[in-house]
């Protein structure tokens, strides 16, 4: 492989990473250009859309399109890339290296085990409850427990085992507001104790990373990216929506 | 002041946990932690003594304030540690999205009461839009001591 392809090849395969792992564009864009600045390549032209990425190095003959046909979340790879792209610029690896090591990315960062994953959703749910409402009954406590655990379990699986977008939100969701219909219809509590747990057990799903992103998308002049990813966080947003009015609706 | 710093680990406690689910490194959640907490103490004191009801105004400047700290202080956390920005300020965002607003939009929504659902959709733009607001006036700032460190 001559030298200019490994350099294209890295800043493609380090821009694919990150845009397919929850990174804002401007990151994307930035990060391959000081690959090919520090490789030696200024000038290069690197078009970055939240569906794919298309790279020309000025002298090259060719141009290289890479597609980004599914999108998750996973900060610790953006991070990852961040910091080879950082020991890069500093001359602390070579270029084959860091090449290889991008290639190793997707095996070699960790994530946090399920259980442990379940145990945060539990506690966001628990401790917003409490924040956003007040403990008046310490049995609601043990009800946003339950729903927060149950509704990001269903929401997980979905996401990873069925891969269908949009309703693992919404199966999410239902579960959640079952779990407050049973407090209310066979346990006495209070509508206002019933949408204290609704409100905590949801905050797990808020599609916190398409809304920040599409802000900034939107604010560094990404006017296809930024509304684009808007839309995304937008449909999780009806599908938590529908499912909580399917579940209020019966009351 | 004890509420306040109750309310602090709460936000603490919820932001750590939103930093797992979204698999950001380990070594920066203890700080996302800490910048989410922050956020969320500071709206609570400006909101303090407004009683159960809070007005909409007094809520609007919370919440541009602790966008403020929040944008500020992840920056200064992604300088610090060489991270991305977002590994910290999307976690600590988490305690201060409208849910409770949101939610009862759509409650009303769904027990014909479309009024109330109008005035809790009110709210919840003018949160978010104050939010994104102290996002932007953070990004400001970061700009301008930028600038007159490196002129």
């Amino acid at each position: 492989m001559d030298e200019a392809q490994l350099v294209m090849d890295t800043a493609l395969l380090a821009g694919q990473i990150l845009l397919a792992n929850g990174s804002e564009i401007a990151r994307v864009e930035d990060t391959m250009q000081r690959i090919a600045d520090n490789a030696g390549y200024r000038y290069a032209n690197i078009f970055v859309l939240l569906t794919g990425i298309t790279m020309s190095l000025p002298d090259g003959e060719s141009t290289q399109v890479r597609p980004i046909h599914s999108r998750t979340i996973d900060l610790e790879k953006v991070a990852q890339v961040n910091t080879l792209s950082r020991q890069f610029a500093s001359d602390e690896i070579d270029l084959p290296t860091f090449y290889q090591q991008l290639r190793q990315i997707e095996v070699a960062v960790p994530t946090f085990p399920f259980w442990l994953q379940e145990l945060a959703a539990i506690i966001v749910s628990m401790t917003l409850t409490v924040a956003f409402t007040g403990i008046d009954a310490p049995v609601k406590l043990l009800f946003a427990m339950l729903a927060g655990g149950g509704g990001y379990a269903v929401f997980y699986y979905v996401n990873h085992e069925l891969r269908v977008r949009f309703l693992s939100e919404f199966l999410a969701s239902l579960v959640i507001g079952f779990v407050a219909y049973v407090g209310i219809r066979w346990l006495g509590f209070t509508r206002t104790a019933g949408d204290a747990v609704i409100i905590g057990a949801l905050m797990p799903l808020v599609p916190g990373v398409p809304i920040m992103n599409a802000f900034r998308d939107t604010m560094s002049g990404n006017y296809l990216s930024g509304p684009a990813r808007a839309v995304e966080a937008v449909l999780s947003v009806c599908a938590i929506g529908l499912g909580i009015a399917i579940m209020v609706s019966l009351w | 002041m004890i509420h306040i710093i109750i309310e602090g680990i709460l936000a603490y406690a919820a932001t750590v946990g939103f930093g797992i689910i979204l698999n950001i490194p380990r070594h920066a959640l203890n700080v996302a932690g800490w910048i989410g907490a922050a956020g969320w103490a500071v709206y609570e004191l400006i909101v303090l003594k407004s009683g159960a009801q809070i007005p909409l105004a007094q809520m609007a400047i919370g919440m541009l304030t602790a966008g403020l700290l929040i944008g500020v202080l992840s920056n200064w956390a992604a300088r610090v540690k060489h991270m991305p920005v977002i590994l910290f300020n999307i976690p600590s965002l988490v305690p201060l999205v409208p849910g409770g607003q949101a939610y009862q939009v759509i409650r009303n929504l769904v027990t014909g009461h479309g009024n109330i659902a109008l005035d809790y959709l009110g709210q919840v733009i003018a949160i978010a839009g104050m939010i994104a607001l102290g996002f932007l006036l953070s990004e400001l700032l970061v700009r301008i001591t930028y600038r007159l460190r490196h002129v």
